[in-house]
């Protein structure tokens, strides 16, 4: 196995050593811990891209297989890269260097243990991403969300604490409906391997089925608490929006670990040749969907704070996903995940900018006092040190962030949101053919999907103008270069999806063509075969 | 021994869940506890119920389910206890955390008046 093959394992390996590596260095030592993890996001981006042109130029369209252990796959757990995963863990990397570059300017002093958390549920959501077995799964994503809480804690407060104690209560339900959704699934098929249990699905008997489709729903249910479907979701907006801003900008990438896991399995396990269980829970994904961005659309117009309202926005994001994977067409797919890349960046920005736009206001800081208060006075002097070296035009600046977030999340041209949309809508009509009839669900879903849009507009607007028109302080906020840049750079990826879309869509459009052939990854997996060792016995 | 199994699943589920929807944090902890005892347990029955069967190979004995009983559902138990027995422990913390800070174990911080 060549250089290229053992990449797979990187993204988890990485920043599993780097998160242990930072635990024994003084916590006075931020700077040097902070370079540290920056430094291996760093790595991770590259490692991300390098998956991301491998996977694309597989042989045969194939998937890229990492047996750990050596062993083959029903018996082994199996790392799987296809365009999807690699794409999935380039944007969390992405996401991740900037939320880690904004929190070394000042949140990764609120509490203790900072990088080495967040480089922890990097190796939570990377797995989650790469693994081809439904248990490993379940340690990925029970990693990912131990770290979540301590990230979610981050900063401590009565604010926190108690959306802490929530979040952690519905998160560890949520746990043991995915290891009854497992065992379920372990008992009617005899597999837990993910390629497996695709083969051997359409060949079930009746009664197996049955319990089969059971396990896949109760499964199903844990990820649709963490997407935060509609009935599901109501811990999400308390949550995301007490969190501190950079960990609340990392959190827009966990609601999409549900709606990948989601994603991958329904395709995988109940695609066309799944006998009769084709197709099962789209409607449920759709109708959940639909109705979740029914709640997101009233909760953002309702909202007066900014981070409630991302908070809804969230909401509104996860839910046009998941409508959009249970409508069940191929043609939207490619629309879909162009969707769930620009509206994931575009959260992660505007969380960071909120921090930085409400730092003008005394509710801000209010909440910073508290913080500092909680963790001892000794990092007053420093803060003060620190506020220096302010960019200049500071409120133009912002202005213009976040004007381009609004365009972003409101899906207005020329940003990649509205390319999104009009990717969406144009894969539905186009795949619809001729003559074929447009049903209720699906106008339901194109209404949805603009008006939704329209009341992020109007929501944003009215923030934007008290913030920025019809502020009484006056006051400028004092920003840091490397608070604004990591804004800047997340929304120079959005640009730049946007002026490469033609080939950004094309990389998209062979994903949900491989996607939709599951015996493309089913044969990868199957036909992988051990490394013999060289030399040795 | 099938019936006595699925009691106590029941049984574990039922005050788990139960438990969970209580206003103190104290019994949302047991709560969860108790519901990740009917997980454990549940993963189990999922192996088939067995009597008296090894689930690991000896030397020189054919394997069968015949003879011996499915190991991964007990290595899945495993990995469930130690996550389990993790997650109780922070959570934990966190209850300790909030009483700290609110001054009572009501899980919402405040008295409903």
């Amino acid at each position: 196995m060549n250089w290229l093959g053992h990449l797979i394992i990187l993204p988890i390996l990485l920043p599993f050593v780097t998160a242990a590596a930072l635990i024994p260095i003084d916590e006075r030592r931020r700077i040097l811990k902070g370079s540290l993890s920056f430094g291996a996001t760093l790595v991770l981006l590259l490692t991300g891209t390098a998956l991301m042109i491998a996977s694309a130029t597989a042989q045969d369209n194939g998937s890229l297989v990492y047996q750990l252990g050596n062993w083959a796959a029903p018996y082994g757990i199996v790392l799987v890269v296809d365009r999807l995963s690699a794409m999935m863990i380039t944007l969390t990397t992405l996401m991740a260097l900037c939320a880690q570059m904004f929190s070394m300017a000042r949140w990764h002093k609120a509490g203790p243990h900072f990088h080495t958390l967040f480089q922890f549920m990097l190796v939570g959501v990377n797995g989650a991403f790469l693994t081809g077995d439904l248990f490993n799964l379940f340690v990925f994503f029970e990693i990912m969300l131990a770290a979540s809480y301590g990230l979610m804690l981050h900063g401590s407060g009565p604010v926190r604490v108690k959306a802490g104690l929530h979040y952690i209560a519905i998160n560890l339900a949520a746990s043991s409906l995915f290891l009854i959704g497992v065992s379920l699934i372990y008992g009617a098929s005899g597999t837990l391997n993910m390629a497996d249990l695709a083969l051997r699905i359409p060949d079930l008997s009746a009664e197996n089925r049955m319990l089969l489709e059971a396990g896949a729903a109760v499964l199903g249910v844990a990820f649709l608490v963490k997407a935060g479907m509609w009935p599901l979701g109501f811990w999400l907006p308390q949550a995301y929006s007490a969190a501190t801003p950079p960990v609340a900008a990392m959190f827009a990438i966990l609601t999409k670990v549900g709606v990948y896991i989601l994603l991958r399995l329904s395709l995988l396990l109940f695609g066309n040749e799944a006998g009769t269980s084709a197709g099962f829970g789209q409607g449920v994904l759709l109708y959940g969907g639909l109705l979740t961005v029914t709640f997101g659309t009233i909760g953002v117009m309702a909202s007066q704070a900014m981070g409630r309202l991302a908070s809804y926005y969230v909401l509104i994001s996860s839910g046009s996903l998941m409508a959009a994977i249970g409508l069940g067409i191929t043609g939207v797919i490619p629309g879909t995940l162009f969707y769930l890349i620009s509206s994931t960046l575009g959260i992660c920005a505007f969380f960071l900018l909120i921090d930085l736009v409400e730092r003008a206001r005394d509710a801000g800081a209010d909440v910073l006092a508290v913080t500092m208060e909680a963790y001892g006075d000794g990092d007053d002097d420093e803060a003060e040190k620190e506020v220096g070296a302010a960019v200049p035009g500071t409120m133009a600046v912002l202005g213009i962030c976040f004007v381009a977030c609004t365009m972003l999340m409101a899906g207005l041209p020329p940003l990649s949101g509205f390319v999104a949309k009009f990717a969406i809508l144009h894969g539905l009509f186009a795949s619809l053919g001729e003559n074929a009839p447009i049903t209720a669900a699906q106008w339901t879903f194109v209404a949805l999907l603009i008006l939704s849009g329209l009341a992020a507009l109007i929501a944003l607007n009215r923030v934007g103008i008290r913030t920025f028109w019809n502020s009484i302080e006056g006051t400028v906020p004092r920003v840091r270069l490397i608070e604004i840049t990591p804004v800047l750079v997340l929304l120079a990826a959005c640009g730049f999806l946007t002026l490469q879309s033609g080939h950004a869509l094309r990389y998209l459009q062979d994903t949900a063509t491989a996607l939709s052939q599951p015996q493309i990854y089913i044969g990868s997996v199957r036909d992988a075969v051990p490394v013999v060792s060289h030399g040795g016995s | 021994m099938e019936l006595v199994l699925s009691a106590g699943i029941g049984v574990f589920a039922g005050s788990g869940i139960w438990l969970l929807f209580r206003p103190r944090t104290y019994q949302v902890v047991v709560g969860l506890a108790l519901l990740s005892y009917a997980v454990n347990l549940f993963i189990f029955g999922m192996g088939r119920l067995r009597l008296n069967a090894p689930p690991v190979l000896e030397k020189g004995v054919a394997g069968g389910f015949l003879t011996h009983t499915d190991p991964l559902p007990q290595a899945l138990v495993l990995t469930a206890i130690v996550i389990g027995f993790a997650m109780t422990a922070l959570f934990l913390v966190v209850l300790l955390a909030s009483r700290g800070f609110t001054g009572n174990d009501h899980v919402d911080g405040r008295e409903e008046r």
